[in-house]
Order: C-alpha cells, then sequence, then structure tokens
C-alpha cells in the first residue's frame, strides 16, 4: 500500500550481487535515505541482483557488512514496495520460496511501466 | 530543461566522467540550467584533489573544478561513499584525525538525500557509469 502523504515517486534498480563488489550496497543505501526523508521508494531486483533476496547470507571471511541486514530493515523503512524480474528468477531458477522477503514479480511490460511512472529512477 | 549529472565511475577507469563531463559542458553550452553534478560509487574519485595526471591527458578533477566554479554548478560529493574511499575535506580530516585533505572546494561533500532531492527536482537526471 502507498501512502498518499510522502512525496516523489523514486525506483531504485539493483542490478548487482551481494558481496562482490559495492553497487548492491550503495543503491540500497540511496532507497534507505530517500525513504527516510519520507519519499515513496520502489525497489526493483533484476538480473544478479535477484540473489540478495536469498535467504540465510551471512557477512562472509572479507569482513563485509552483507546487504541482508538492511533488507531486513526495509519495512522499517516502510519500504514495502519490493518487486522482482520474473525473466531473471527463471534464469537463476529460483523461486519465490528461497527468498528472505515476500517479493512480487513482475514481467517486462510491467517494468517499462515502472520505468515511465517514477519520477526517479536510479539503477545500480 | 533543468538538468542533474550522477556520475558513478572513477576517472581514468572508464569513459563514463569523460562522458559525464562533456554531456555537462554540452548542456551548459546549449543553454540548459545544471542544477548539480552529484558524485557516488567510485564517482567520488572525481573529487580527489591530490590526482596529478600527466600534463598532455585531460585534467578531470581541475575540468570539474573550473566548470563548478565558472558555471556555479554545485559539485555534490556522497560523503559516505567519500569517507570510505578516503577522500575527506578539512573538516572530515580533522574529525577523523587524518592529517590533510584530499577534497577541496567547489567540491563539497554531502549526503545522499541531496541525490534524490537533485533527481527529483530536476527534469531529467543522466547517470553516467562503467
Amino acid at each position: 500500500m502507498q501512502d498518499d502523504t510522502r512525496q516523489g515517486d523514486l525506483l531504485v534498480i539493483l542490478r548487482h550481487a551481494p558481496h562482490g563488489s559495492s553497487w548492491l550496497k550503495e543503491g540500497l543505501d540511496v532507497a534507505l535515505v530517500a525513504a527516510a526523508f519520507d519519499r515513496r521508494v520502489t525497489l526493483l531486483f533484476m538480473g544478479e541482483g535477484i540473489t540478495a533476496l536469498l535467504e540465510g547470507q551471512q557477512a562472509g571471511p572479507l569482513g563485509q557488512k552483507g546487504t541482508a541486514p538492511t533488507l531486513a530493515m526495509l519495512e522499517m523503512y516502510d519500504i514495502d514496495s519490493l518487486l522482482v524480474e520474473a525473466r531473471g528468477m527463471d534464469a537463476l531458477g529460483l523461486t519465490g520460496e528461497q527468498f528472505m522477503l515476500p517479493v512480487e514479480g513482475v514481467g517486462d511490460a510491467e517494468i517499462a511501466e515502472l520505468l515511465a511512472s517514477h519520477a526517479l529512477v536510479l539503477n545500480f | 530543461m533543468r538538468y542533474a549529472i550522477l556520475l558513478l565511475d572513477a576517472p581514468y577507469t572508464s569513459q563514463a566522467a569523460h562522458s559525464a563531463l562533456r554531456f555537462t559542458r554540452a548542456l551548459l553550452a546549449k543553454g540548459h540550467a545544471v542544477d548539480g553534478v552529484f558524485f557516488y560509487h567510485d564517482g567520488v574519485h572525481n573529487a580527489a584533489r591530490l590526482a596529478a595526471p600527466p600534463q598532455d591527458e585531460p585534467h578531470l578533477v581541475d575540468a570539474w573544478a573550473e566548470l563548478g566554479r565558472e558555471h556555479a554548478v554545485p559539485l555534490q560529493v556522497c560523503i559516505a561513499a567519500a569517507l570510505r574511499r578516503g577522500l575527506l575535506d578539512e573538516q572530515e580530516a580533522a574529525r577523523h584525525g587524518k592529517q590533510g585533505a584530499s577534497v577541496e572546494p567547489p567540491f563539497e561533500l554531502t549526503g545522499l538525500g541531496q541525490l534524490v532531492d537533485l533527481g527529483l527536482r530536476c527534469d531529467r537526471l543522466i547517470t553516467f557509469g562503467p
């Protein structure tokens, strides 16, 4: 459900897997900050970015914090519009049951619509 | 039109910084307003005061600074991404007990909220990345 008192729609697209680079982390940071400033935020996980949603991730030997704790906080920031590219899920052989959060699958046509309907789109 | 630029890659690593700079110059030459250039991810390296490329190569850091000064375009650098990568202005250097600053005006360290504001305020936000 979208809260109409919030202004400015932001779509953050996450296309990189966690741990291998800071893209995912820095993309999520923008989403959290925008939400903290009372913007409406939609997250779209695409391609390898979908692996961020996999349950049971840990920090690992590099000492990175990882992104799973951030994803777990999204609800606290009222970011509840979590979308995932259906075609990407198929390509990676993933199903919704493997994810740590409830997400909604979207097709290519819906993604095109999302790009058009958000005032600001940021791609990470 | 009112434009904002988002640069996500370091100078001398890919074409992104060159393209962003040339595009910004072209916008100004055409009479468009550029409300700000935001440096995030590895793009924060464009604010490295100590960059010293060979003299026969474009000096991207100086070119950004010159563009910022001449056209009063704010050059905003994400503070969290910058501090991690060793890019500190005088105030942050003092705060973290570091000798010497690696970022100086017209670049300014700022928060990600500025990026969101900038993007929503302008007609177009154009992203340059690797």
